[in-house]
Parts: C-alpha cells; sequence; structure tokens
C-alpha cells in the first residue's frame, strides 16, 4: 500500500486467528497501525474489537484457552513470539480499560505504581513523572491538593483520567484503550477526547469506540470489523464518506449494530 | 412461614439463655483477682492466670504457624494453581481435613510432633496441632478473600508491566488482607477452645508458673474448665470457678470474633469497584 510508504507502521498484524477454545473470535485480521496515529476499531458488539485490542498487549496470556495465529509485529518484531518479555512489552503498549479501575491506593501511589514496578526507585524522579503524567492527562488542577487522597473517591471521569495518567507515567510507546469514554458522561468524555488528540503527538493509540462521532473526532484511522474479520481500514473520512464495502455503508449509516 | 420464624426466635433464644446461664453464674467470681493469680489449694481458690496466658501462647504460636502456611497455599490454589486433578485434590484433602473430629487431630500431633518430631509434651506441639486444625479455615477464608479481588486490578497492574508476583503482592494481597485476617481470628477463635487437640501434646493439669518457652507445658482455659466441671475431687465446690473459666473463654473468643467483625467492616473494600 501507498500508505505504509509514506508513514512508518508502529504496528503491523498480519493474519492473526485467535480462538477462545473451538471458537474462532477473529479470522485472519490484518492491519497496519502507523506511528503517532489514532486508529479507531469499530464494528458491532462480539465482533472483536476488544478481542483485537487485547491481543496487541498480550492480554490474552491470562485465559489459558485462547490460541492466536500469525503475526503482531512491534517495530518489525513479532510479539506473539514464546521469548517476548510480557513486562517490558506492557510497559512499552500501555492500556486504558472500559470500566476506570484505579486501584484502591491514593491518586499518587496509582501514578507512581507503574514506575515502581518497572524498578525506579529513586523519589524525585517518580515524583516528576507523577506531576507530569498527571498535568498531561488535564487532572492537575482537580487533584493536586489531594495526592494522597484514595483515588477512588474521586469521580469516574477524573478516575479514567488518572489512569490515563497511570498509563502514560510509564512512558509507552503505544496505549490502547477499550471504549474509554463509555461509562462516562459527555463532559468528561469531551474533556478524554481533547486528552487523545493531545496525546497523539507522543504516542501511537488505538481506541475502540461504540461511537460514530467520537471516531470521526479523534481517529486519523478507522477499522471496520464484523464477525471477526476485520472489513475495511483507511482514513477516517474515507470510512465515513466513501467506504468501499457495503457492510460497512450500513454500520457507519447506523443500519445495524 | 410462621413456624419457620418461631424455629429462629427459638434458637435465638436458647443461645441467649446458655449465655444468660453462664454470665449470670460467672460473673460474680470473675475479679482482677480471679485473672490474675495462679489456682490454690488444689484449684479450690485463687484465680486462672496461667490458663489465660496459657491460651493466649498457644494461640499465638498457632498463628505463627498458620498464617505463612495457609496463606501462601491459598496464594498457590488462587493465583497459581491451575485447575487439574492434582489441584482438585490439593482442595478437597484441605475441604475434608476441615471436618475431621480435633480428638483425631490430637492423636495425630502426638504421633508426629510430640513423638515423631521428638517434641515431648510443649507448647510448640500443641500450637502446631491447633495450627493444621486451623489450616483449612485459613486456606478457604483466604482463597475467598482472593477470589474476591476484582480482575479489573490484577489486570490493571499487570498491564502497567507489572510481573505476576508484583500484581500478587502490591495490590491483590492488600486488598484481600481483611477477609485473610478475618478467616484468621475466626479459626483461631475456633481453635482457642478446643480440648481434644492439646489434650496429649502439652496442656498441664497444674501448672505454678507460667511457660517460659516453647518447649514448657502449659495450662489452657478449656482443658481448665473440663477439670473444675468433670475432673476435680470437690466439683460442687468448685463449679463457680467452673463457671468463671468459662466465663472467660467465652469473653476470649467473643473479642477474638468482633475483632474479625471490625476489620471486615472497617477495611473492606469490596464492592467499590
Ligand atoms: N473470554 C472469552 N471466552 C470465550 N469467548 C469470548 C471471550 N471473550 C470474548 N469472547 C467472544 O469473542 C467474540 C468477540 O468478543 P469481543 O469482546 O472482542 O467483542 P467486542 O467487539 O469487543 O464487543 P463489545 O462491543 O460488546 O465490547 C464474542 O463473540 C465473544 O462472545
Ligand atoms: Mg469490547
Amino acid at each position: 500500500m501507498i500508505l505504509s510508504l509514506l508513514i512508518s507502521n508502529k504496528i503491523e498484524i498480519q493474519h492473526l486467528d485467535l480462538f477462545y477454545g473451538a471458537k474462532q473470535a477473529l479470522k485472519s485480521v490484518s492491519l497496519s497501525i502507523p506511528e503517532k496515529s489514532v486508529v479507531a476499531l469499530i464494528g458491532p458488539s462480539g465482533c472483536g474489537k476488544s478481542t483485537l485490542l487485547r491481543s496487541i498487549n498480550r492480554m490474552h496470556d491470562l485465559d489459558p484457552k485462547v490460541r492466536l495465529d500469525g503475526e503482531i509485529l512491534l517495530d518489525g518484531h513479532n510479539i506473539l513470539h514464546g521469548n517476548t518479555n510480557l513486562n517490558k512489552l506492557r510497559r512499552r503498549v500501555g492500556m486504558v480499560f472500559q470500566k476506570p479501575n484505579p486501584f484502591p491506593k491514593s491518586i499518587y501511589d496509582n501514578v507512581a505504581y507503574g514506575l515502581e514496578v518497572n524498578g525506579i526507585h529513586d523519589k524525585t524522579r517518580i515524583r516528576a513523572a507523577v506531576e507530569e503524567s498527571i498535568r498531561e492527562s488535564y487532572l492537575w488542577d482537580e487533584v493536586k491538593n489531594d495526592l494522597d487522597k484514595p483515588a477512588l473517591d474521586l469521580s469516574g471521569g477524573q478516575q479514567q483520567r488518572l489512569c490515563i495518567a497511570r498509563a502514560i507515567a510509564v512512558e509507552p510507546e503505544v496505549i490502547l484503550m477499550d471504549e474509554p469514554c463509555s461509562a462516562l458522561d459527555p463532559i468528561s468524555t469531551a474533556k478524554i477526547e481533547a486528552l487523545i488528540l493531545r496525546l497523539k503527538e507522543r504516542f501511537t493509540i488505538v481506541i475502540v469506540t461504540h461511537n460514530m462521532q467520537q471516531a470521526q473526532r479523534v481517529a486519523d484511522f478507522t477499522a471496520f470489523m464484523y464477525l471477526g474479520e476485520l472489513i475495511e481500514f483507511g482514513r477516517t473520512s474515507a470510512i465515513f464518506e466513501q467506504p468501499n464495502q457495503e457492510l460497512t455503508r450500513n454500520y457507519v449509516s447506523g443500519h445495524f449494530g | 412461614m410462621r413456624w419457620l420464624f418461631l424455629c429462629a426466635v427459638l434458637v435465638f433464644l436458647l443461645c441467649c439463655f446458655v449465655f444468660w446461664d453462664i454470665a449470670s453464674k460467672g460473673f460474680g467470681v470473675v475479679s482482677l483477682e480471679f485473672l490474675l493469680t495462679s489456682p490454690r489449694k488444689g484449684m479450690t481458690e485463687g484465680g486462672i492466670f496461667p490458663a489465660i496466658v496459657g491460651t493466649i501462647y498457644v494461640s499465638l504460636v498457632t498463628a505463627v504457624f498458620v498464617i505463612p502456611f495457609g496463606v501462601a497455599t491459598a496464594i498457590y490454589l488462587s493465583e497459581y494453581a491451575r485447575d487439574t486433578w492434582v489441584t482438585r485434590l490439593i482442595r478437597a484433602a484441605i475441604r475434608n481435613l476441615a471436618g475431621v473430629p480435633s480428638i483425631i487431630y490430637g492423636l495425630f500431633g502426638v504421633a508426629i510432633f510430640v513423638d515423631g518430631l521428638g517434641m515431648g509434651p510443649s507448647l510448640l506441639a500443641s500450637g502446631l496441632t491447633l495450627g493444621l486444625l486451623t489450616l483449612p479455615y485459613v486456606v478457604a477464608a483466604g482463597e475467598e478473600a482472593l477470589r474476591h479481588v476484582p480482575g479489573s486490578y490484577r489486570e490493571g497492574a499487570l498491564a502497567l508491566g507489572a510481573t505476576h508476583w508484583q500484581s500478587i503482592r502490591t495490590v491483590v494481597l492488600p486488598v484481600a488482607t481483611p477477609g485473610i485476617v478475618t478467616g484468621v481470628l475466626l479459626g483461631l477463635s475456633r481453635a482457642a477452645g478446643e480440648t481434644a487437640p492439646i489434650l496429649f501434646t502439652g496442656v498441664a493439669f497444674y501448672l505454678r508458673y507460667v511457660p517460659s518457652s516453647v518447649w514448657d507445658e502449659f495450662m489452657a482455659l478449656p482443658y481448665h474448665l473440663f477439670i473444675l466441671a468433670t475432673q476435680h475431687h470437690a466439683i460442687h465446690q468448685v463449679r463457680p470457678l467452673a463457671y468463671g473459666t468459662a466465663l472467660v473463654l467465652l469473653g476470649f473468643v467473643f473479642s477474638l470474633n468482633l475483632m474479625a467483625f471490625w476489620v471486615r467492616k472497617k477495611y473492606s473494600v469490596y464492592g467499590q469497584q
């Protein structure tokens, strides 16, 4: 593709099959994700968006019934290879979950957590990174006096921004987001969308969303999935305005899903 | 439905009656002197200090043994073990252990700790025997507490690059701790009231002094009560002392239960996610 000649790809997924036991959830999915861009994964419920997303940081390793075939190249190296160091991989590929999941610790400790488990113990360095990540996540002014308060006392939207701060504190290269706004009100959603647009200057972002407007607002590229297959992938404007596939047209115009 | 309710009321009243009976007959005996002095004149006078201290000591030995082993087993079963027939066998064995009559533990303790390992009758042998008795409770409570830790915490930790063990140590265990502590306290409260497991393994009929090391024999509340109530040469004369001892034992067990309740209430973070 011309696209891949012009822009270097951070992630290349090649012929990825994924089985939950006997059930195939991904069918030969191939997808190239350019560096420092936002890619939206859309499609009806159960089509495999979360499954694909969780393959990229090997979250499926927790589930013994999952089997993967194919390749996922991160900077050209196949992360599905058996000798991949999962801890290093997950430090490079961060994740923000659908339901905000801060730890039952203080706000400060939540953001410091990733640094500590990755072997950083220099207190001044941690303090600086915590502050910077919280600022980056547009949360600083709301929590700067409460850093030692429990994170679970924050509102849902604040918790989700804290989870983003927690993810970027370890300076990942890629951030995976699985419907990060689906549990949030419109104002919190707008804040997180603004945040995503800023973060893409530094990170490659893959976001699952059910919200078509959101995909159009934040994503440079959009992938439409259906029943475990990748139906169409391209620039977001192309997917929404002139899709090549009948299925895509029906989905983005709201005929099903 | 009404007769079900009446049954419940009846059971409740029975409990109240038992408690009232012991409390009313024991209350007059329990004084600071009773709590802080040794028995005198063939146990017809004096207090129960060595028995109180012995029960506390043996509970401590039990705790020191059962906490690390029980918690480690619970962590292994809940966080590491795959669901194979071996782990199912281990689980079934532990569950069955909870149903073994306590006198069997006593015999086992004699065979293994007192004779087999040459500990002789001692605090240590009794504590370990009670530890075995408590183990299934602690393992079950630990597994239960660990299972209740939301998966989203584990995923959150792993997604930041934590190793499996790091995620357990820094996120899962702290969240599970109140549940584990509750299980330990309830297990200990059961152990504190047992007579059979300590009977042959270290408890003594009468000692003037409190034990000074884990190799010493000791007095204990439940055994002392057993002696006063059934084995004494002047049973009627010492009846009030028996009730006093019963009340103190009840108080000890009660406060362990109360502590368990308090820990669960105060530190519970379940349901916040
Ligand atoms: N742990 C699992 N075990 C078995 N099957 C699963 C598991 N997780 C997902 N599936 C199945 O795989 C398919 C894809 O699921 P997935 O969660 O990836 O869909 P999704 O596109 O994210 O849906 P949604 O929009 O509802 O989040 C579904 O058919 C689902 O039932
Ligand atoms: Mg999903």
